[in-house]
């Protein structure tokens, strides 16, 4: 009997501290290493305890500013800037995914020690600074009673709202700070269970077509297959009838969106697959393509297949494709800005901004920050550059949490949600 | 002898004898599941083992609780080797179904798979095993009246 104890003491022992990540593999830019599936029966859980910013803020590069341009939010998410310069928020939590096994509860509990514990606004802020100090001197409630709005846009003079369940619509009239007209539903979102319930949104250059990313409803399908129509795709919704149509499928959890400006392609962060090993699979940073597959759930990184997935379908995974370009294993992305007219200039005039909200499946914290990735032609052209960063402290705690990420092009500003210290933070050149 | 042993042969205390029924039948229908999940591929039959193999851990575990507790008691009685059987059964069947749990939270065909498989016939075995222990003394009582 003590033999058994200790054999099993000694397993368990083995089987947890599994999580140790390769610091030779190199996981950025087109061409990551992939390692070969790890599954330990404990999956590695690493949570950067919040502590918050005190006197602090985040790390910008020589030759930038950082202020908080508004704190005690409601877990600030995505935002959009009107052409007044006007910053809107979308604050809440979403997902009404049951409990299914014993490990809901118990992830559950351990994931939640990592996030805020302020309740979702289910709104949109405004937050206007006006006389451009860094601060907003005013700040309303822009729309009030929504559902976990995530998404934003602003088309034609209309503003648009990705609520988890629906696309909603809303007049807008210029300088306005508050909006009490009713949504008007462009199209129904699919939003049963929404484990992950995120509505990415963005528009087309012409304007004539709305992109929405939709996660999938689960990790790998652990949901059954059945939950997972029309989730992990992206959809392109006519914005004059609501109609849509899916432009990719497979994409796992496409949780921002944003329009290269050179070639006007759509592109998206996506969040890959855990529980395969710190350092599998890697989130990406690709263009959507038209008709593509990505893997999900079949396979990872182009086709790598994960056994998890049964009945598995060879014949997905041979239709996979590889995205375009690897952001590391767990980081989280969940925001994407591409730098227009110009960007910041210098070497940051071409290329994209990513919020990386960080990771929990590896003991090795990775994410945590907000990164610049150079673009030329239209394409990725070099490694990421840390843009923002100070978000974890030297022993591992967190004092924020990047999500969204928007460029305002016209006064040359880079706003960061924070849904961790529920902060917005706008980065701009020291003038 | 002493009914609160848990295992002897005046046969278990009731109360010990009702919590061992539950990781005996708890165990057996998670082999079952799995059974039913490996030749599916319906995620139900798994969520259903991993709550049946959660409800045998908790009940497995103060049955074994009693028995370690009755051992350590009657430390110094007769025939030690012998009455050590029955909570060493409980012991491995715990461990190896604490295992089993944490294998049943992988996701899909992981949390089952052949090692799943496995690890719930083992705690079949070991949770029958320690109830024919339990129980035999019962038996033999049941049979002299």
């Amino acid at each position: 009997m003590i033999r058994t104890l200790t054999c099993g003491a000694a397993l368990l022992l083995a089987l947890t501290s599994c999580g140790r990540s390769d610091p030779g593999l190199d996981q950025l830019g087109p061409e990551p290493d992939v390692p070969a599936i790890r599954e330990t029966l404990v999956p590695p859980m690493r949570i950067a305890k919040p502590v918050g910013w005190g006197d602090r803020t985040p790390v910008v590069p020589a030759g930038f500013t950082i202020t908080a341009l508004a704190t005690d939010l409601q877990i600030p998410r995505q935002m959009l800037v009107l052409p007044n310069g006007d910053v809107l928020v979308a604050e809440g939590r979403g997902g009404h995914a049951p409990a299914l096994r014993p490990k809901d509860v118990i992830a559950g509990v351990i994931k939640k020690q990592g996030n805020t514990k302020v309740a979702g606004g289910d709104r949109v802020t405004l937050l206007r600074d006006a006389d451009g100090d860094g601060r907003a001197e005013v700040r309303t409630v822009f729309i009030d009673n929504l559902d976990a709005p995530y998404g934003l846009a602003f088309v034609d003079g209309s503003i648009y709202v990705a609520n988890q369940g629906a696309l909603l619509r809303f007049p807008y009239q210029p300088g306005q700070t508050r909006i009490t007209a009713a949504g008007e539903e462009v199209t129904r979102l699919p939003s049963a269970i929404n484990h992950h319930w995120t509505k990415s949104l963005t528009a087309s250059a012409d304007g004539l077509t709305l992109y929405v990313g939709i996660g999938s409803n689960s990790n790998v399908g652990e949901r059954g297959m059945a939950v997972e129509e029309e989730r992990a795709v992206v959809w392109a919704i006519d914005r004059a009838t609501g109609a849509r149509r899916t432009v990719a499928t497979g994409i796992r959890n496409p949780t921002a969106l944003s329009i290269e400006p050179t070639t006007s392609a759509l592109w998206a962060v996506v969040n890959e697959r855990d529980e395969i090993g710190p350092q599998a699979s890697p989130d990406y940073l690709t263009s959507v393509r038209e008709g593509a597959f990505y893997g999900w759930p079949y396979s990872y990184w182009g086709q790598h297949v994960d056994p998890r997935v049964r009945p598995q379908k060879p014949e997905m995974v041979a239709r996979a494709i590889a995205p375009d370009y690897a952001l590391g294993s767990h980081v989280a992305a969940l925001g994407l800005s591409f730098a227009t007219n110009g960007g910041f200039g210098g070497t940051f005039s071409q290329g994209a901004f990513v919020g990386e909200h960080g990771s929990w499946n590896r003991q090795d914290l990775s994410g945590y920050k907000v990164v610049w990735i150079p673009f030329a032609n239209g394409r990725p052209a070099n490694r990421p550059v840390d843009f923002v960063t100070g978000f974890l402290t030297e022993d591992g705690q967190a004092r924020g949490r990047p999500v969204g990420v928007t460029f305002d092009p016209t006064r040359r500003l880079l706003f960061v949600a924070d849904d961790l210290s529920n902060t917005v933070w706008r980065v701009a050149p020291r003038r | 002898m002493d009914r609160e042993q848990g295992a002897d042969a005046a046969g278990p205390h009731p109360i010990h004898a009702i919590l061992l029924g539950f990781p005996i039948a708890l165990f057996t229908t998670a082999l079952i599941t799995d059974i039913a999940y490996l030749r599916t591929a319906e995620i139900q039959w798994t969520n259903f083992s991993a709550w049946l193999i959660s409800g045998a851990l908790l009940f497995g575990g103060l049955v074994l609780a009693w028995a370690l507790i009755a051992l350590v008691i009657h430390l110094r009685a007769p025939n030690r080797p012998r009455r050590m059987l029955y909570p060493g059964l409980l012991a491995a069947m715990w461990i190896l179904g604490l295992v089993n749990a944490f294998k049943h939270s992988q996701d899909a065909w992981s949390s089952v798979g052949a090692f799943g498989l496995i690890l719930s016939i083992l705690c079949t075995i070991l949770a029958l095993a320690a109830g024919a222990v339990a129980f035999s003394g019962f038996a033999a009582r049941e049979v002299a009246r």
